[in-house]
């Protein structure tokens, strides 16, 4: 029984080794894990041997007598066992249950002295001796075994390692389940429905002897049976090309060749002279030669000629595009070298640019005048002198100094709406306020508009005088005032004969007075979007003229001369003392007045109807409200235009970020009345604030759109991107094509919408099995042959 | 389909046929088994062939002018072909080769003929010889027919992203899956856009004779008895200048007069539905998302009727309503009101939505735009703003014209706006980008505008009105049509999927014939002229189940698909803003007030500090805390990974 249960141990730890031997990288693992098995494999033998002697002492009596017996019958043999037995016989006073005494029991033994008298035992083999012998010279000891968690641990990545290997098996059949459009479960069942016509023909054949007869004809024909494009006939004559034929062909390309060739190395010859004057030459000539032809073309074919106008368009965009004719070249900077003391240098020099200014002149056009705006400076940025003090503010009290006491748009806006003129000349004040009044007589609200007018003529001739007393306000505030010149000889009638003209001309009314003033100037400017835009409005007189003249013939009152009108709407040119000078205004014609007045003039067609209405009687009462409504509504005209552009410039200046000026007067310096702060500390206390982003109408002058966020519709929107994607225009992509039936097919709609998985009732849905398993996989790898 | 066949083989070999070889032949559609036939019936009538020659001359040339006629139609049909079928295309792509060299370079073939035919002649011969029977017939176009690639575009709901790179293998898979799915989509809806191809019949006067010189009268004597009776008047003089409302389907009609007149009708049988006055002013009338419902602003409330004339509704809510527009989608019903209130009323629910003061005095110049449901108003400040039932404030406010604004429109696509103002002018703008297009000048000016379902633009001055052509791309000059009436217009609208414009005027109403103003296709899923009373509840129901929310509305209606960039910051204000509050604000600390000189300002300070510092030391605990045990994961993590990698593999011993 022992020796079974030892021979059975000894089998077990062969298998260990074999294990080890078959996996080195486990092995390591697994001697660590077993400490039973922890040995190198000459020890493993010893204790072999150990065990086996062992088990023989422990051998009962009947095995001793077998053992006697299998001697005594080898010894017959007269072969001599040259092996011989150990057989211990010490005499003891006690035995033990397992023979063994119990001498020596309290001491230690060494495993040395096992192995010392392993040497001396005959029946230890030599092999294991050696071994033994190798191992008391050996001085290294084992690691203590590993503690109880970490050989669990190490037991769990092993098994989930392999695990994890079975389970992956799966995943091509996960992943094929995942990517399916829909799932039909149960998953592998047959299609009960019609099959397809292909899947039944291939199976098929001809039985019947017609049907035999049939397709021997065709296959002797070479007939296809399937519809193919071509019969196989077909498809060998097409191969084979008469000789003929061929030939022909390839005389044809060889000499398209040889031109080609010859064309070539011409080109090349001719590219390839240095002479400068022979490609003068050749260069007018043939731009003689395409004029003429483009003019030949102009005669014949205007559509070739517009798409070659088209073509020198582009192509001198391109020239626009590109560094040429900028004198960047290697060529210019070397004639810039020599420009100094040569005079043909200097003259070429001059030629290129000239080319280069006509090239780079921008053609006139709408779009182009877009461009310009966009070059521009960005408009939102407020420069520094807007926290500069308030001149009228008192200037005793230092602290109303640094305070921003009013948003600076406002005070802009006051200032454009010509308030210190209108403080100065109380009469136009009210004039502002009065449209808001409103009378309900007509005579009354008519008359006052006529009033209105008189004044704004009156106030026209009063210009000069305003001038001096805005000059005297200037010369009172903290900042210097530039030099005020007057242009024209102070007449008024010479004046007003000027701006006639002009306006009659269409063209821009000249500048008035010249104001060379630093400080102000984006008061200026804004000014001068004033001025330009109702230069504009004059511009678009002639017909404003008539509107108002048609309403007040439709009113059957008598109409205040049309002149009126048209002074009218100067005077807001030489209202403005510090219009801008005619000069300078060239580079703010970028400015949004000018286009605003684009808009507005944008030339009308005039429509000519068949039959004129009928004039409408205006005996009706009710009709006399709409009456006044009519004639208030004419008049408003005159302020549309200011009101809306007040209007736009408020809402851009409150969407602006303002900067906040920190300074405190006095702090760190003299106190005292009088003191201002150095610029270098306000500068230095003043926070900067980040732009806010362009308007969303800043190209456009006769509209406001707002900046407000629209929140209520954020709450339906995805406000973090989903799982898979990577940018927001993935995601809006993949939703952008709508689902529902009122954009869809029905066919579509059922197709999109069909659900992801689908349930049979009451069949039975097994689990997935190995079959499945490999179907899958054989699949998988045959999809990957194909590819 | 047999026509294009012919032209086809016509195609192919009209040059040969014309130069050596005299056939009477019978066309088929096969070009090899053609060859082959052409072949024989050339070596039987080789004796006969100097007699025929003329003839055959002649056909032939017939035969080229035929080509040349049918040539871009075949030409296209091969084109789609190939685009479409890619597998296809392979095996198509000898013989389509050969065929375009043919036809596109007739001088080529005319060398060869001699060749190909001797060529041919061998072969066929082989081939007669073996056989007596050609095989069956090949359909020349296989595969299923191209779609046009103009009415591909009008059907394309995105534009093509790049795929991202394998590895992110899922979102390759959802994005190419959803290009399928727009691409099927795409197709299969061009593919039924088939109803009514050809163009609107529009007037066409004589030479030297303009349309709008053509009365009505005439109009209704050279067409049909039916839609001769679509010109109508109703004289109804007594209560004064009406305004009409068509029904969505155009079905029903709604005059309502000035002084209490309301009246309903099926205007095509002339059925009269209700018929009352209310006795009091009628300002506007309007259908609600039904015939069954109608809404009449009145002189001091706003009242809903049904169709039988019975008071629903008297919503005190609304007050001084002039002007009236129904959404039909959100169904809600905007009015605006002499006292400058824009507000919306759902009907659906019965509940105001918003009421937003636009401080813009009276409001009696409304439209809606369909595409968007943004409500225009006209001002007299020559503006023309847009709301939203969602921002307090004008969405964009427009200067338009000099003058007050009279009346706006806007076109079914959303695209243009029409004004016209005190100014007198006729303004056209892309709304889109509220740019101006066109400007023309009105003699007379338009007091109010309407444009039909086909773009034709309607405006009436004083007692006529006038309908124009195609006012946005090209300048006009003069009116498509135009039509006196008997009393000043008041209100005046096309009617849908009808060539009918309805003017209501002070005599009382008149219908109109114009001819192409109406869209001929209706969706009878949303709005059937046809529908029976059952279709019609049907509707009703998946209509209220499709409402859109009045949140929706904005400007770009296609804001809902997109993702919302907004920080937490902004979504944060929004949240204040919704609330009313900050439910993140914390109290500030207030030293409470001790006795016994504690109070000191410098006692005081020193608390705050305090406080403030054990906030801070709060703050910064938490975050550090925070730190560390993110730290400590990412660390557990590494070595985790660590362990795993550390095994060796077999390939190990290739890295360096």
């Amino acid at each position: 029984m022992v020796a079974k249960t030892t021979k059975s141990k000894k089998k077990r730890v062969r298998k260990n080794e074999k294990k080890h031997a078959k996996t080195p990288e486990v092995k390591k693992k697994a001697t660590v894990t077993n400490p039973d098995v922890d040995y190198d494999d000459g020890e493993d033998e010893a204790v072999d041997e150990n065990i086996h002697s062992e088990g023989e002492e422990d051998g009962s009596d009947d095995e001793r007598k077998h053992q006697k017996l299998l001697e005594a019958i080898s010894s017959l043999g007269g072969k001599k066992n040259r092996r011989k037995k150990a057989e211990r016989s010490e005499a003891t006073v006690q035995m033990s249950e397992f023979t063994v005494n119990a001498e020596g029991e309290g001491c230690k033994i060494n495993l040395s002295d096992l192995i010392g008298t392993m040497e001396k035992t005959p029946a230890v083999s030599i092999k294991t001796k050696k071994q033994l012998k190798h191992l008391r010279f050996s001085n290294s000891t084992l690691d203590s075994p590993l503690s109880k968690q970490e050989t669990e641990r190490i037991q769990r990545d092993l098994a989930f390692q392999k695990a994890s290997t079975e389970v992956s098996r799966w995943q091509s059949i996960v992943r094929q389940n995942e990517k399916a459009e829909q799932l039909v479960f149960p998953l592998n069942k047959e299609y009960p429905g019609p099959k397809v016509m292909e899947q039944v023909v291939s199976g098929w054949q001809a039985k019947t002897p017609l049907e035999q007869e049939i397709f021997k004809l065709l296959s002797i024909n070479k007939q296809p049976v399937h519809d193919p494009v071509l019969t196989p006939m077909e498809e060998a004559s097409l191969k084979a090309m008469s000789l003929e034929e061929a030939k022909i062909r390839r005389a044809e390309l060889q000499k398209a060749r040889a031109l080609q060739s010859y064309y070539e190395a011409k080109a090349k010859r001719e590219r390839r002279i240095k002479s400068k004057v022979y490609h003068r030459v050749q260069n007018k000539s043939k731009r003689k030669e395409l004029v003429k032809q483009f003019d030949q073309m102009v005669k014949t074919d205007p559509a070739a000629a517009l798409e070659e106008l088209k073509k020198l368009e582009l192509s001198r965009m391109k020239e626009r595009m590109s560094l040429k004719h900028q004198n960047s070249g290697k060529w210019a900077k070397s004639k810039a070298i020599m420009a100094k003391y040569d005079e043909g240098a200097r003259k070429a020099m001059q030629q290129q640019l000239e080319v280069n200014k006509e090239l780079t002149e921008k053609l006139v056009s709408s779009l182009n005048n877009e461009e310009e705006e966009d070059e521009e400076g960005d408009p939102e940025m407020l420069p520094d002198f807007v926290n500069d003090q308030e001149p009228v503010l008192d200037p005793t009290n230092p602290w109303m100094r640094g305070k921003l006491s009013k948003e600076p748009a406002e005070e802009e806006e006051e200032r454009d709406s010509g308030e210190p003129i209108a403080m100065a000349n109380p009469a136009e004040e009210e004039e502002q306020n009065e449209p808001e009044v409103e009378e309900t007589e007509e005579e009354a609200l008519l008359r006052e508009f006529d009033a209105k007018r008189k004044r704004r003529q009156a106030e026209e001739s009063d210009t000069v005088a305003v001038i001096h007393k805005v000059d005297d306000a200037e010369e009172n505030g903290a900042e210097s005032t530039g030099v005020v010149i007057v242009s024209n000889d102070d007449e008024e009638e010479e004046e007003e004969h000027k701006v006639d003209d002009a306006e009659e001309n269409g063209a821009e009314s000249t500048g008035v007075v010249i104001v060379s003033n630093d400080d102000d100037e984006e008061e200026e400017e804004e000014l001068s979007e004033f001025t330009n835009l109702y230069k504009g409005i004059t511009d678009s007189h002639p017909e404003e003229n008539k509107t108002l003249e048609d309403v007040e013939l439709l009113d059957g009152e008598e109409s205040t001369a049309d002149q009126m009108t048209v002074e009218n709407h100067e005077v807001p040119v030489t209202e403005n003392p510090q219009s801008e000078p005619h000069m300078t205004s060239k580079k703010r014609k970028r400015n949004r007045g000018l286009e605003l007045t684009e808009v507005l003039t944008k030339d009308t067609k005039v429509i000519r109807v068949p039959m004129a209405p009928t004039a409408i009687e205006n005996t009706d009462e009710d009709r006399e409200e709409d009456q006044r409504d009519i004639i208030r509504q004419a008049f408003a005209g005159d302020d549309v235009i200011s009101d809306f552009l007040k209007d736009k410039r408020h809402q851009e200046a409150a969407g602006r970020p303002v900067a906040v000026d920190l300074t405190l007067p006095g702090w760190g310096d003299w106190g005292g009345i009088g003191i201002v702060p150095s610029r270098r500390k306000r500068k230095r206390f003043t926070t900067k604030v980040a732009p806010a982003a362009p308007r969303k109408d800043r190209s456009l002058p006769s509209v406001i759109i707002s900046e407000k966020r629209d929140s209520t519709i954020s709450l339906f929107q995805v406000s973090s991107l989903p799982f898979p994607f990577e940018t927001p225009a993935q995601f809006e992509s993949t939703i952008r094509s709508p689902v529902g039936r009122t954009w869809n097919t029905e066919q579509t709609v059922k197709k999109i919408t069909k659900p992801k998985v689908v349930t049979q009732m009451g069949a039975i849905i097994d689990p997935i099995t190995r079959d499945d398993l490999v179907k899958a996989e054989k699949k998988a790898a045959d999809d990957r042959q194909k590819k | 389909m047999a026509t294009s066949e012919d032209t086809v083989v016509n195609d192919t070999h009209v040059g040969k046929e014309g130069k050596n070889t005299n056939k009477k032949k019978k066309v088929t559609p096969r070009y090899w088994q053609l060859k082959k036939e052409k072949k024989n019936q050339e070596q039987k009538t080789d004796a006969g062939q100097k007699k025929e020659t003329t003839d055959d001359g002649q056909k032939s040339e017939l035969a080229q002018q035929q080509t040349k006629e049918k040539k871009p139609r075949v030409k296209k049909r091969k084109h789609g072909g190939e685009n479409q079928e890619g597998v296809q295309k392979k095996a198509m792509s000898v013989p389509q080769k050969k065929r375009k060299r043919e036809a596109g370079n007739p001088q080529r073939v005319k060398k060869k003929p001699m060749l190909v035919g001797a060529k041919n002649k061998t072969q066929e011969d082989e081939r007669s010889k073996k056989t007596g029977i050609s095989g069956g017939k090949m359909d020349p176009f296989p595969g299923s027919a191209p779609v046009p690639e103009e009415k591909l575009k009008k059907f394309r709901r995105k534009d093509r992203l790049k795929l991202p790179s394998r590895q992110l293998y899922k979102l390759r898979r959802v994005m190419a899956q959803s290009q399928v799915v727009s691409d099927m989509a795409q197709n299969q809806a061009a593919r039924q856009d088939l109803l009514l191809p050809e163009d609107a019949g529009f007037l066409e006067g004589d030479e030297d004779e303009d349309t709008c010189t053509i009365s009505q009268e005439d109009i209704t004597d050279a067409v049909d008895i039916t839609s001769g009776a679509k010109y109508f008047n109703l004289h109804l003089s007594q209560f004064g200048p009406y305004r009409l409302d068509y029904s969505k389907t155009g079905r029903q009609l709604l005059v309502g007069g000035r002084r209490g007149h309301v009246a309903c009708l099926d205007w095509q049988s002339k059925q009269l539905m209700c018929e009352m006055n209310v006795m009091e002013t009628v300002n506007d009338v309007k259908w609600l998302h039904s015939e069954a419902m109608f809404a009449v602003a009145q002189k001091k409330w706003l009242y809903i009727y049904d169709s039988n004339g019975i008071e629903l509704h008297c919503i005190r809510k609304f007050n001084d309503v002039l002007r009236m527009q129904f959404l039909p989608y959100h169904f809600l019903l905007a009015t605006a009101s002499a006292t400058g209130f824009l507000q919306y009323l759902d009907v659906s629910v019965g509940k105001e939505v918003a009421a937003i003061g636009t401080k813009a005095g009276r409001l009696d110049v409304m439209c809606q735009n369909p595409q968007n449901a943004i409500i225009h108003l006209g001002h007299s400040k020559g503006t023309v703003t847009l709301w939203s039932p969602n921002q307090k404030d004008a969405l964009v406010k427009m200067l338009c014209h000099q003058g007050g604004v009279r009346s706006v429109t806007v076109d079914k696509t959303g695209t243009y706006m029409v004004t016209s103002g005190m100014d007198k002018k006729l303004k056209v703008y892309d709304i889109r980008t509220f740019k101006p297009l066109q400007s023309y000048f009105l003699p007379a000016g338009a007091s109010s505008l309407s444009l039909s379902q086909r773009g034709l633009l309607s405006a009436a001055t004083g007692d006529i009105v006038q309908v124009y052509r195609d006012v946005w791309s090209t300048p006009v000059t003069k009116p498509y049509m135009a039509h006196r009436l008997r009393g000043p217009v008041w209100g005046l609208q096309f009617c849908p999927f009808e060539d009918v414009l309805g003017v209501g005027h002070g005599e009382g109403f008149t219908s109109m014939v114009v001819p192409g103003a109406g869209e001929p296709n209706f969706d009878g899923l949303d709005a059937n002229p046809y529908r029976s009373v059952k279709q019609r509840q049907e509707w009703e129901v998946k209509a209220l189940l499709d409402k859109i929310q009045p949140e929706l509305i904005s400007l770009d209606p296609g804001q809902l698909g997109l993702v919302d960039y907004a920080g937490f910051k902004q979504r944060h204000e929004d949240r204040v803003e919704a609330l009313g509050y900050d439910p993140l604000a914390v109290d500030k600390f207030k030293p409470r007030f001790k006795k016994k000189g504690r109070s000191k300002s410098g006692n005081i300070e020193k608390r705050k500090k305090q406080v403030g510092h054990e906030d801070t030391r709060e703050v910064i605990k938490k975050t550090v805390e925070d730190r560390m045990r993110i730290e400590k994961q990412m660390a557990k993590e590494k070595e985790k990974r660590k362990s795993f990698s550390s095994q060796k593999s077999a390939l190990d011993r290739f890295k360096k």
